[in-house]
C-alpha cells in the first residue's frame, strides 16, 4: 500500500509550475481455480498492477497509462500525458480536484486472512462446489464451470492539489454453471456466493441455485406474445437498475444523453421507489471509501418517493453545474475519471417474493435476461431483452418459458413498478437486486 | 513510409528454452510462454471538444504449465530472467506435480511474421489524428436534422506477441489495428435517438486513405435523425431480412459460439455431436477465416503460435467442423485450427472466432425484400448474446424498418430479436449476392474480449421473434 502511494508521490513531485498532476496506481493479486469433472481444470495465480497519469495545464487535459512500474516507463508515461494535453480543446472546467475536507468512511472491506488461505484450501472449495452441483439432481449431466476466485486489491490516488488517498479491499466468490438434461433437451443455470472472507462463502447455496435454475427450466416452451405483469428476480432487477443508474449521471445529462435531463424534482418513478447509491455501505460488494479522484464516497439519494432528487457528479461535472462532487468518480488506472453510481439499491419493501407472486393472476417470473448491451438504448429509453423464466398462474409459479423477449421503455418500467420485495441481495456488480413487480411489459414469444 | 524494419525479439530464444526446461523439470508435461508488448493510443472528441488523448503501454508474459487435465497459469509484467523464472515456478506449482528428468527443450526455427502496414500509426503526428475527429464532428453536426450531440473516437494499437512451447514451437507476430467511430444523438418531439457508425481494420494509418471519415459521420447522423420518426418495433414471430454486412453477428451468435470446441467438449453446445449432419439449407456456407488480410479479426498466428486458417464450418448446409485451439486439438490428436486466442498475456487462451462470414448466394436483395409480405428489415445490428447449451440467442437492431407488402416502410425503434440457433439456421430461406463485411466487433467470452469481424450478404430468416412493444 505505502508502495503505491510512494509511486504516486514520486510522479506528482515532478509537477512543473502551473501544472496539475494526478497519479493513480493499482495493484491486485488474484487466484482463480476452475474445477471440471472432479479435477482442477485450471489454476491461475496472478498479480497485476498499473499506473495512470493525468496532467492538466491551461484548461487542457492529457492522460497516459502503463502496466508496469519501472522508472523508465513512469518517465515515459508522464511525458506522454504532457504531450497529449497539447491536443485537447481548452475547457474552463477542466481540472484536478481539490480535497473537499470530507473524511472517508472507515469501511471494513479488507480482510487480512484471505491472503493467508492456502492454495490447497481454495482448490478444495472449487472441487467441492463442482461435486456438490453435480450430485444435487440426477438430471444434472455436467457442470460447465465451477470456479473459486479471490482478489486482494489496493489503489492509491495522489495529486499536487491536496489529494492523498488510498483504499484496499478483499473479495472472494464461488460461481457455478450447471447443465441439466431431460428428454434430449439441455438447460443451464448458475449459482454464486460472494464475500470478503472464505467463511462468507456458501457452497451449498451456490450449488442449489445453479441446479434449481437449470432443472426448473426443463421442458420450457415459448410463451404467447402479449402484455403481462412481469416479476423480475433480484439478479435481473439489479441489471435493470444498473442501466437506470447509468442514466442518472451528470455527464450524460450535461451532454444531452440522458432521458432524465431537466427532470429534477419531477415524478419519474412509482412513488414507492427510493433509489439510493451508497458506496459507504459495507454490505455492498462494491463498497469503497474513496472514489476515482480520491474524494470520500457518500450516500446519495437519487430518487425519493418516485421523485428525481439528484444526479451523481465527479469534480468536473460538479464544477460545470456549480455544485459539489458527490464522490462518484469511477475509473480504472487506464482511464480518466468518469462518473457513475457505485453501489445502487432500491429500498426494499415489506413483502416476500412469494407474497408478491401470490398477487399475480397471470404473469411471468423472469430469472434471466440476455442482450442487455444490444437491445437496451439508455439514451432513447427503449428496453428489450431476451428472457427466460416461469409462468405465473393464479398466484402460483407454473410451467417454464424461454426464447421470448420482454420490452418497454426505461421511463415506463420505473412508473409501472407496483411491488418491491423484502429480499435485497448484494451482487458482484454496482447495483443490488430485489424482487420487482412491473405491472405491464410486452412479452414477445410465439 | 516503409515500416518493415527488423524488430528485436521480445525475449531471446535461450531464455525461452531455459525457462521451458525449468517448467518441465518441475513436472510439467507441456509448457508455453506467451510474451506480449502492447502500445496504443486513443483520442475522443465529445460535446464539441477534443476531451483527451490517451496513450497506453503494457507488456508481460503469461506462462502455462500443463499436467494431465490441469493447467497451471501465472503471468508477470517483469520480463527479466528473474521475473520469468518466478512466473514459471508459480505456474508449475499450480499444476502440482513431482519433478521430472527428461526435460530437454529445443525450439525450432522461429515463424516470424512482420506487419505489412504501410503507415505505422505511432509515426503519425497526433495533430493529424485529432484533425480527423474535428472533421467528422463538423460534418455530423452540419447534417440536416436535429443533431444534439456528437462523439467521435479514434484508436490505434500495436500488439507484438511471441510464443514458445515445449513442443519446440517458436513464433511471433506484429498486429496493428486502427479504428474510427462516430456516435450521434438526435433530439425531436419523440425524445432522443442515437446513431453510430464505426470502421476498424488490421492495418495502419493508411485506413484513412481507404475510408472517408465524412461518410462515416454522415451515416451516423442520418441514422439518428431517421430514428426520430421510428415507430415502436413489432412484437412476436415474423419474417426477418438482415441487410449486408452486419448480419454476421447473427451467425456469430446463432451458431459460431456453439461451434467452439471447448464448449462442444463440455456438452455445453447444441451442436455437439452433429458433425456431418445437414444443419441448414444447402445454400448456407459459413466460414471462419483468420487470414482475411486487413480485416478486424485477422492475424498471422493465434495466441498459441499457430498460423491463422480459413476454416469452413458449414459447407453447403453440412456441419463440417468445429473451431479448435491447441490444447483441445492436442487432446484429440488433431491439428489446431488456429483459433486459440486471449485478451492479453494476463489471460488463458481459449477457442475464439476470427472473421466469421456467410458466403454469397444467388438472389438479389430486391428479390428478397419484394417477396416478403410482412416482416422486419434489420439494416444495422448492435451485438448479441447466446446460451450455447440451449441455443437461444439474441441480437440487437440499431437500424431497422418494417417490411410491408414487399417494401421497406417505417423505421422502427431499437430492440432485441430472439431465436434458437439450430432452428434459425434451418429457417434461412434466401441469401443474396451482395456480400459485405460488417463493422469491427469485440467478442466477449468468459470475461475476455477479442477483436472479431463478420460479414454477410442480405439474407432472410423465415421466422424469428422480434422483441418490440407494438401490439
Amino acid at each position: 500500500m505505502s508502495e503505491l502511494l510512494e509511486i504516486c508521490e514520486q510522479i506528482v513531485s515532478k509537477a512543473a509550475d502551473n501544472e496539475q498532476i494526478e497519479a493513480v496506481a493499482v495493484y491486485s493479486r488474484e487466484t482463480e481455480v476452475r474445477a471440471y469433472e472432479g479435477e482442477i481444470e485450471s489454476l491461475t495465480a496472478a498479480e497485476s498492477h498499473g499506473v495512470g497519469i493525468r496532467v492538466v495545464k491551461d484548461g487542457r487535459q492529457g492522460f497516459a497509462h502503463a502496466g508496469t512500474f519501472t522508472s523508465e516507463d513512469l518517465v515515459e508515461t508522464l511525458s506522454e500525458a504532457r504531450d497529449n494535453l497539447k491536443f485537447a480543446t481548452p475547457d474552463e472546467f477542466c481540472g484536478i480536484t481539490n480535497s473537499d475536507g470530507i473524511k472517508p468512511a472507515a469501511l471494513d472491506v479488507y480482510n487480512d486472512e484471505l491472503g493467508k488461505v492456502s492454495t490447497e484450501e481454495k482448490v478444495a472449495m472449487a472441487l467441492e462446489l463442482e461435486r456438490c452441483t453435480r450430485e444435487k439432481d440426477s438430471r444434472i449431466i455436467g457442470v460447465e464451470s465451477a470456479d473459486y476466485s479471490d482478489s486482494i486489491s489496493e489503489s492509491a490516488v495522489v495529486t499536487n492539489t491536496g489529494i492523498y488517498a488510498s483504499s484496499k479491499e478483499t473479495g472472494c466468490s464461488l460461481t457455478t454453471y450447471s447443465l441439466a438434461e431431460e428428454n434430449g433437451e439441455t438447460q443451464t443455470g448458475f449459482g454464486y456466493s460472494i464475500g470478503r472472507r472464505l467463511d462468507d462463502l456458501n457452497i451449498e447455496k451456490a450449488a442449489v441455485d445453479a441446479v434449481d435454475r437449470a432443472t426448473r427450466m426443463l421442458g420450457a416452451t415459448k410463451p404467447p406474445s402479449g402484455r403481462f405483469t412481469v416479476v423480475l428476480d433480484p439478479w435481473v432487477s439489479a441489471q435493470f437498475l444498473g442501466i437506470v443508474g447509468g442514466t442518472l449521471n451528470a455527464e450524460s445529462v450535461q451532454k444531452g444523453r440522458s432521458l432524465f435531463a431537466g427532470r429534477q424534482g419531477e415524478e419519474v418513478a412509482h412513488p414507492s421507489i427510493n433509489l439510493v447509491d451508497d458506496p459507504t455501505n459495507p454490505e455492498s460488494f462494491t463498497a469503497t471509501s474513496t472514489d476515482g479522484e480520491g474524494l470520500a464516497t457518500r450516500r446519495n439519494v437519487l430518487i425519493e418517493n418516485g421523485r428525481l432528487n439528484q444526479f451523481v457528479h465527479n469534480s468536473y461535472t460538479a464544477r460545470k453545474d456549480g455544485t459539489s462532487s458527490t464522490g462518484s468518480a469511477i475509473r480504472g488506472y487506464s482511464s480518466t475519471p468518469g462518473v457513475g453510481v457505485q453501489a445502487l439499491a432500491v429500498t426494499p419493501g415489506e413483502l416476500s417474493p412469494e407474497d408478491l407472486i401470490s398477487q399475480v393472476s397471470d404473469g411471468v417470473l423472469v430469472q434471466g435476461v440476455s442482450g442487455l448491451h444490444s437491445g437496451v438504448n439508455p439514451v432513447s429509453g427503449d428496453f428489450s431483452t431476451g428472457a427466460e423464466g416461469l409462468r405465473i398462474r393464479d398466484g402460483q409459479l407454473a410451467e417454464p418459458v424461454r426464447e421470448f423477449t420482454i420490452a418497454s421503455t426505461i421511463q415506463k418500467m420505473l412508473s409501472d413498478v407496483n411491488g418491491i420485495g423484502n429480499d435485497l441481495q448484494w451482487l458482484p456488480m454496482r447495483a443490488a437486486g430485489v424482487t420487482l413487480v412491473i405491472g405491464e411489459l410486452t412479452v414477445s414469444g410465439a | 513510409m516503409n515500416t518493415r524494419q527488423e524488430l528485436e525479439p521480445l525475449l531471446d530464444a535461450d531464455l525461452l528454452e531455459r525457462s521451458l526446461e525449468k517448467a518441465l523439470h518441475k513436472g510439467g508435461e507441456f509448457a508455453e510462454i506467451f510474451v506480449e508488448d502492447r502500445k496504443g493510443m486513443s483520442a475522443v472528441l465529445d460535446d464539441g471538444r477534443v476531451e483527451e488523448l490517451t496513450s497506453g503501454r503494457s507488456r508481460g508474459a503469461g506462462i502455462r504449465v500443463i499436467v494431465g487435465e490441469t493447467t497451471g497459469f501465472a503471468h508477470t509484467a517483469d520480463l527479466t530472467a528473474r521475473g520469468i523464472e518466478a512466473a514459471v515456478e508459480s505456474a508449475a506449482a499450480a499444476a502440482r506435480s513431482g519433478n521430472r528428468d527428461n526435460t530437454s527443450v529445443k525450439l525450432g526455427v522461429e515463424n516470424k511474421n512482420s506487419s505489412t502496414v504501410q503507415m505505422l500509426p505511432s509515426m503519425v503526428e497526433k495533430s493529424e489524428k485529432v484533425a480527423l475527429l474535428t472533421q467528422a464532428n463538423e460534418i455530423a453536426r452540419s447534417q440536416k436534422g436535429e443533431i444534439a450531440q456528437v462523439s467521435v473516437g479514434y484508436g490505434d494499437s500495436r500488439r507484438r506477441i511471441q510464443v514458445a512451447n515445449t513442443d519446440g514451437l517458436l513464433a511471433s507476430d506484429d498486429q496493428i489495428r486502427t479504428s474510427f467511430s462516430v456516435s450521434c444523438v438526435a433530439a425531436g418531439d419523440t425524445g432522443l435517438q442515437t446513431g453510430r457508425e464505426s470502421v476498424g481494420h488490421t492495418i495502419g494509418f493508411e485506413l484513412f486513405d481507404e475510408i472517408d471519415v465524412e461518410e462515416i459521420a454522415r451515416k451516423a447522423s442520418q441514422r439518428a435523425v431517421t430514428k426520430l420518426g421510428a415507430v415502436p418495433a413489432p412484437s412476436g414471430e415474423m419474417t426477418v431480412v438482415v441487410g449486408p454486412g452486419g448480419g454476421g453477428v447473427l451467425f456469430h451468435e446463432a451458431c459460431g459460439h456453439g461451434l467452439e470446441a471447448d464448449l462442444v467438449g463440455k456438452s455445453a453446445s447444441v451442436f455437439a455431436g452433429r458433425r456431418g449432419e445437414m444443419v441448414a439449407d444447402s445454400m448456407v456456407t459459413l466460414i471462419d477465416d483468420g487470414t482475411m488480410s486487413g480485416e478486424w479479426g485477422c492475424y498471422a498466428i493465434d495466441d498459441e503460435g499457430h498460423p491463422a486458417q480459413r476454416n469452413v464450418l458449414i459447407d453447403k448446409g453440412e456441419l463440417t467442423d468445429y473451431m479448435w485451439d491447441y490444447l483441445r486439438a492436442r487432446k484429440e490428436g488433431r491439428p489446431s485450427s488456429g483459433n486459440g486466442r486471449r485478451q492479453s498475456y494476463e489471460h488463458l487462451p481459449m477457442v475464439r472466432m476470427t472473421n466469421t462470414y456467410l458466403e454469397a448466394g444467388s438472389s438479389t436483395p430486391d428479390e428478397i425484400i419484394s417477396s416478403t409480405e410482412y416482416g422486419v428489415y434489420v439494416a444495422q445490428l448492435g451485438g448479441g448474446q447466446v446460451n450455447t447449451a440451449t441455443g437461444d440467442f439474441v441480437f440487437g437492431m440499431t437500424e431497422a424498418y418494417l417490411i410491408e407488402n414487399g417494401e421497406l416502410t417505417s423505421p422502427i425503434r431499437d430492440g432485441n430479436l430472439i431465436g434458437n440457433g439450430p432452428q434459425a439456421l434451418l429457417d434461412i430461406d434466401a441469401i443474396a449476392n451482395d456480400f459485405a463485411m460488417g463493422s469491427p466487433g469485440t467478442c466477449g467470452k468468459d470475461g475476455q474480449g477479442v477483436p472479431v469481424g463478420d460479414g454477410t450478404p442480405t439474407l432472410r430468416v423465415g421466422r424469428l421473434t422480434v422483441g418490440g412493444t407494438a401490439a
